[in-house]
């Protein structure tokens, strides 16, 4: 096993998926001959060539589009967002055609595409550059999203995601890209839709995807350490397809939830976690499902704000002791 | 309209020094002094201003994305030095210099970069998000070519109310194949807006040349063409020939309500943003080229000293002056106190901030 960078993890992922399968294409602004705006696709034009790794004009709406047509007649693209905030200019491509015309054609017609991209707040950035949308795009049937939190999952989803025969949305986070893990030096994938418990315990189940998993098992230490509590943490790694019964298992070994995610909290991904444990495993409850979410407004650019508008270990732990007094 | 000789990038390095042909346009010509001077003032501000910028992001009192205008002042200085009551603007994230130019402070502007509660957006824009709506300025906007719906919906609303004025909406080079600009570009020129788009060309999106992101007939500029709209191009190196050619369009969105595209021929000295190490795409030599040969700002000093509307001493203080109001403003944005976790939730609605007997919403907008 190597120890990689999640950056170098999705790297690799790619790589080898280019390699494997000469269909599959990079494409993206600055993906090729600038190496990638966060570095992910470095060393890919010059392995591969400008036919499969292609850079794009600031024409998200076309390119994308684009990316879904070829993916419709089987190319298997792989489109960067320099971040994910830039999908809203392409929004009827990504909702309304990649999701839609599978159906729509009576299973006619598949669409392959893989788009991928940063979706994280905490880069002092502001409101337009900070959105998390996994819970806009998971709440439409025909679209699957993923939201890897360590270098293993970003490698094992991605490559996934691109052998998947539907569009699968891959959801990373600038702040992630450093992180370090061990990763298999043997081709593997990570399945979408199959959660990892984390960390093992048995007083408090904490339910986290992206950063958020960070955040939790960081505050799942201070838990231990300082209160003497055994805490479970699932990470989703997947929002849809949404592995119920790995989330519903812990429950019912801890008999108390705390959900934890960086989205704001109207409509989150959480209020639909909220919603499955209620509904079948409300008797396994000992108390009420928390959440901990972003303060609800806009992203602030203020950096010492925003820190503190993102979930962070204090929060979660705070939110933790509520569930277990 | 006359169509002009296609200048592209590396042809507008060809002109020769000297003074420029548009000194004598009518524009020009009747500038008082103090005028002239004022005009030099500020864009010795600008380039000072963000000069002061580069240390403090250094100093790591700035984060997230900081875009830097030096080079391109005389884009902004001309073209706002044109506009009256009724003209606005608006552009993308490249967006200090504009901000000075239609006159915020440099005190404001600097304590937003910081994320002070005394910036201009109290904090919660950051860098690529100035806003001056009372003085005819609507951002600072994050999202490439975003601008450009909304500042013809700025020319809309000015014709609308029946007011004689204009809206300039500024983008990159980059930004032009937005497709929210076409569709901008169509609506402009099909209901006769009082608009100017300013492309302004530096030859680079990111680190993609323009050559390398755009298929176009010769210039940026005559996609107009395509709607039926006039357009110009520029030298955007020669403040005086940015206001010749704006008068122009300005006079035609005022007398005409019609509208028209500029394509700006300009440069930037720095990387896309301070997070671009600028190693990659383009050549040092072609950057000491364009600062040695075309700096906009030096041009105007060189073309007002022989005018004698400056003296070198002159020009020492004007620039002296800027430099100090500079260190005063990072100081100021130093001392200046952060916004409080309260303020996150404030200037979300409209409403929530106004509660009293005339609101009439019920429910909860804010959710935990
Ligand atoms: C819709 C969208 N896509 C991508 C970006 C990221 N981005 C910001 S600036 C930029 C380059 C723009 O270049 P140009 O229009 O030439 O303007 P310049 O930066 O040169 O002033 C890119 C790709 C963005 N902010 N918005
Ligand atoms: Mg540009």
């Amino acid at each position: 096993m190597a120890v990689i960078s999640y950056r170098e993890a999705l790297r690799a992922a790619m790589r080898e998926e280019l390699k494997r399968d000469d269909k599959v294409v990079i494409m993206g602004e600055e993906v090729a001959q600038f190496n990638g705006a966060y570095k992910v696709t470095e060393g890919l034009l010059k392995e591969f060539g400008p036919k499969r790794v292609v850079d794009t004009p600031i024409s998200e709406a076309g390119f994308i589009g684009l990316g879904i047509g070829a993916s419709m007649l089987g190319i298997r693209p792989v489109m960067e967002l320099m971040f994910w905030s830039f999908s809203y200019v392409a929004f009827d491509q990504i909702v309304n055609n990649a999701g839609n015309i599978r159906y729509m054609s009576g299973g006619l017609i598949n669409c392959p595409i893989v788009i991928r991209g940063p979706a994280n707040g905490g880069t002092n950035v502001g409101a337009t550059h900070s959105h998390t949308p996994e819970a806009i795009l998971a709440s439409h049937p025909g679209i699957k999203v993923v939201c890897p939190a360590t270098p293993y999952d970003a490698k094992g989803l991605l490559k996934a995601a691109i052998r998947d025969n539907d569009p699968v949305y891959v959801m990373e986070n600038t702040i992630l890209y450093n992180d370090k893990g061990e990763v298999p030096d043997e081709d593997y994938i990570v399945p979408l839709g199959v959660a990892d418990v984390k960390r093992e315990g048995s007083d408090l189940t904490i339910v986290a995807h992206g950063r958020a998993v960070i955040t939790s098992l960081k505050a799942a230490e201070v838990l231990e350490k300082e209160h003497g509590v055994s805490v479970e943490v699932v990470d989703l790694r997947s929002i849809r397809p949404l592995d119920e019964e790995t989330i519903l298992a812990s429950v019912r070994k801890t008999h108390r939830a705390l959900l934890v995610e960086e989205n704001k909290p109207f409509c989150g991904v959480d209020a639909q976690v909220a919603y499955l444990i209620q509904s079948k495993a409300f008797d396994e409850l000992d108390a009420p499902i928390h959440r901990v979410s972003s303060i609800d407004a806009p992203q602030i650019y203020c950096k010492r704000l925003e820190d503190q508008q993102l979930p962070d270990v204090n929060r979660v732990v705070r939110e933790a002791l509520k569930v277990l007094a | 309209m006359a169509k002009p000789a296609v200048l592209t990038h590396p042809e507008s390095l060809k002109r020769p020094a000297g003074p420029s042909e548009y000194a004598k346009d009518p524009v020009n010509a009747s500038m008082s002094k103090a005028e002239k001077i004022a005009l030099y003032t500020k864009m010795a501000r600008i380039r000072h201003f963000e000069q002061r910028c580069i240390r403090i992001y250094q100093q790591g009192k700035i984060g997230g994305f900081l875009h830097l205008y030096v080079g391109q002042e005389a884009v902004a200085a001309g073209t706002i030095s044109l506009l009256g009551k009724h003209d606005h603007i608006i552009t993308g994230y490249r967006d200090h210099g504009h901000g000075l130019m239609v006159g915020m402070g440099m005190n404001e502007c600097m304590a937003e970069l910081t994320g002070r509660v005394t910036g201009c957006s109290q904090g919660k824009g950051g860098s690529m998000h100035y806003f001056a709506p009372d003085k005819n300025y609507w951002g600072g906007h994050g999202i490439v070519g975003g601008q450009a719906p909304l500042g013809t919906g700025l020319a809309y609303a000015v014709k609308y109310m029946g007011l004689k004025g204009s809206c300039l909406a500024y983008m990159g080079d980059g930004a032009v194949n937005q497709g929210a600009v076409h569709e901008a570009y169509n609506l402009a020129a099909l209901w006769d807006l009082p608009m100017i788009f300013v492309v302004e060309n530096n030859g680079y999106s990111m680190g993609t040349s323009q050559e390398r992101s755009t298929a176009h007939p010769g210039c940026l500029a005559k996609r107009a063409e395509g709607y039926n709209m006039a357009w110009d191009v520029i030298n955007g190196h020669d403040v005086y020939e940015v206001r010749a050619k704006t008068a122009l369009a300005l006079k035609r969105a005022h007398e005409e309500s019609k509208p028209t595209v500029l394509e700006i021929f300009t440069y930037r000295y720095f990387g896309h943003s301070m997070a671009d190490p600028d190693k990659t795409y383009r050549d040092k030599d072609e950057i000491k080229e364009y600062r040695d040969k075309k700096d906009p700002v030096l041009l105007f000093e060189q073309e007002l000293l022989r005018e004698k509307v400056l003296t070198p001493e002159l020009s020492q203080k004007i620039n002296d002056a800027a430099m100090a109001e500079a260190d005063k403003a990072a100081v100021f944005a130093d001392e200046s106190p952060d916004p409080t976790v309260a303020d996150v939730t404030k200037h979300i609605y409209w409403e929530e901030d106004n509660r009293g007997p005339d609101t009439t919403s019920r429910g909860t907008i804010i959710f935990e």
